[in-house]
């Protein structure tokens, strides 16, 4: 065998192990194995990529690798696991930007360097007419669509990464005739892609760079902090689809399989995220969801009904006197970092023989399922951890629905009112539960911004207070019950 | 006006030339095999995934993607141009945040998930 054959092998290899990866995926039982032959299959091909013929600049490339490790392995060990959905949008994004990068330089080396591949043989990717390389319309468009898709993936993954990590508002920033610009930056960026495929010059491929860069800006500006997490599942289909581009353009089949199987899941989970919220992806990519809204919602509140506050002391023997107890947990949880609180709560509720769980909603916290991971690290087992198709059937038969920092995920309003923007969104049916408690900060509404009739409910006892010191002077109550 | 012209059209020229070799439209044709069945693998695969594992499957297929560093060392490899080895030492820098920040966090989060309490003494033992 060749050095080559013996390479795509290698390649070969490394691709299968991408997919049983995410094969591992479908239980938690398996999940962190797959991720290791991931690894396994990643390193083979690096190896292998240093085995190719006649590299140059060694010096360079180990010299970048190496640094680039330094700064991903410290910055990765030790993020708070609150922070994941932000880690997450830098690394998409630097992805993105790779990819992007690869695309340019591999156009570069087409039209001006001195490749042997382009020296007017036909049926290469690029000729040379008397003296000057044009290069083959197809291999234009691949370069052209890597350079859009990996940029935008770029520089929409930065925003989202400074939205998340609150450099700059979660809500969405709105301009006037917002939309109509947008439209003329994505028209701009196809006109210019396609000036590209037809001329050929250099020109407009940093034109196109230019103009990708800011229609990722101006496509993510709009967007609401909660509606980020499925705009960084969307970008994460991006860098993946402009992986794939890349590999088009130098010939890699690893490069496509890879990039396609994150881009084609990529799309899905975004599609699986938009149901679980009831609306649908145009809705959450362009309404700027959230900030008007936002301002009507406050008025509402302010309708004269009244609603019971209890005590942590009342709570808490309610609790411990229950036989069945279903934790719904929300956003509020992860901003009060009470995921360690709540599992003591459980364990000490477990201890005098109550049955507790974990009802989840898909778009709980910061990111969808970010939730179980938070409560993984608590050391909740993933068992206790009930899907809300799983949980709902449950809650008819539970003494208690314990509601921490959660509000829009268990709206009655979802089912009932066809007039409600969260209408048609599927929610934990907290009200079904014989009593239902409310840990709140306040009587502020959830981030739809809307009332919750359920706060109202005669069975519903709010206490009020930070998710963390709440759940610690119920963890006292019931240890006192 | 005439210049432009003439380039366009040799331009033209030298795609149809390209385009219409064969054996280079095989192998695009390959390629783009591969690309349709990696769609319907990765669509089979991920509906298979609880949303339990959401976040670890999102930071997952975000260290696959990581895979770019395997073009870029490629492009940097074969760069001859001072752009070219610059852009090409970006985009590794760049590829290899993305694949090793990817998987060691991908790593730390999926460590976490665990069983029952007694499942997971077991294997602690086991471990020890």
């Amino acid at each position: 065998m060749s050095r080559g054959t013996v390479l795509d092998l290698c390649y070969l290899v490394a691709a299968v192990t991408f997919i049983i990866a995410l094969m591992g995926l479908s239980s938690p039982r398996h999940a962190r194995r797959g991720n290791l032959v991931a690894v396994g299959g990643m390193t083979l091909a690096i190896g292998a990529t240093f085995a190719q013929p006649h590299l140059q600049h060694l010096g360079w490339m180990i010299g970048a690798m190496a640094l680039g490790a330094a700064v991903a392995v410290p910055t990765s060990r030790f993020v708070k696991m609150t922070a994941i959905p932000q880690l997450v949008a830098i690394f998409n994004g630097v992805g993105g930007g790779a990819a992007a990068l690869v695309s340019i330089t591999e156009y570069l080396a087409l039209t001006g360097g001195s490749r042997l591949s382009c020296v007017g043989a036909p049926g290469t990717a690029c000729i040379s007419v008397s003296g000057v390389k044009y290069v083959a319309v197809y291999k234009i468009l691949e370069v052209v669509l890597g350079v859009i898709i990996g940029t935008v993936s770029f520089s929409g993954s930065a925003i989202a990464f400074a939205k998340l990590q609150e450099l700059m508002t979660g809500r969405p920033v709105t301009y006037p005739a917002q939309q109509v610009l947008n439209a003329v930056l994505g028209v701009a960026v196809v006109v210019v892609g396609a000036l590209l495929l037809v001329t050929g010059s250099l020109v407009w491929l940093w034109v196109l760079l230019v103009l990708a860069l800011v229609l990722g800006v101006a496509f993510v500006l709009p967007i609401g902090g909660a509606d980020v997490p499925v705009l960084i599942s969307l970008l994460n289909s991006f860098t993946g689809i402009a992986v794939a581009a890349s590999g088009f353009t130098i010939g890699s089949n690893l490069l496509i399989v890879a990039g396609t199987l994150v881009g084609a899941s990529g799309i899905l989970l975004t599609r699986m995220m938009s149901a679980a919220m009831g609306r649908s992806l145009p809705n959450i990519l362009f309404s700027a969801f959230g900030s008007v809204i936002t301002a009507s919602g406050s008025t509402e509140a302010a309708d004269g009904r009244s609603v019971r506050s209890g005590t942590a002391e009342d709570i808490g023997t309610l609790l411990a006197y229950s036989r069945k107890v279903v934790i719904i947990p929300g956003y509020g949880l992860a901003v009060a970092q009470a995921q360690h609180v709540v599992r003591e709560l459980a364990d000490t509720l477990q201890a005098r023989g109550v049955e507790v769980f974990f009802a989840i909603h898909p778009v709980a916290g910061r990111m969808p399922g970010h939730m179980n991971v938070l409560l993984a690290e608590a050391n909740v087992p993933y068992d206790e951890l009930k899907e809300m198709d799983e949980a709902n059937p449950e809650l008819p038969t539970a003494d208690v629905a314990l509601v921490v920092g959660a509000n829009d995920t268990v709206n009655p309003a979802a089912k009932s009112s066809p007039g409600s923007p969260i209408y048609g969104m599927p929610i934990i049916d907290a009200g079904a539960a014989a009593n239902i408690v409310f840990l709140k900060r306040s009587m502020r509404p959830g981030f739809a911004g809307i009332d919750n009739d359920l706060l109202y409910n005669e069975k519903t006892v709010l206490l009020f207070g930070d998710a963390k010191d709440t759940l610690t002077a119920l963890v006292a109550a019931v240890k006192a019950a | 006006m005439t210049g432009l012209a003439i380039s366009l059209h040799a331009a033209l020229a030298a795609q149809n030339a390209a385009v219409a070799a064969s054996p280079h439209m095989n192998q695009v044709l390959e390629y783009l095999t591969v690309f349709i069945l990696s769609v319907f693998v990765g669509i089979e695969v991920i509906s298979k995934v609880p949303s339990i594992l959401h976040t670890p499957l999102m930071s997952g297929s975000n260290a696959i993607h990581g895979v770019i560093l395997v073009g870029a060392m490629l492009v940097l490899g074969q760069a001859t141009t001072t752009p070219e080895t610059i852009l090409g030492v970006l985009a590794v820098f760049l590829a290899t945040l993305n694949v090793v920040g990817g998987f060691v966090v991908t790593d730390r989060m999926l460590e976490m998930f665990k069983g029952k309490p007694q499942e997971r003494k077991k294997r602690d033992e086991g471990d020890a």
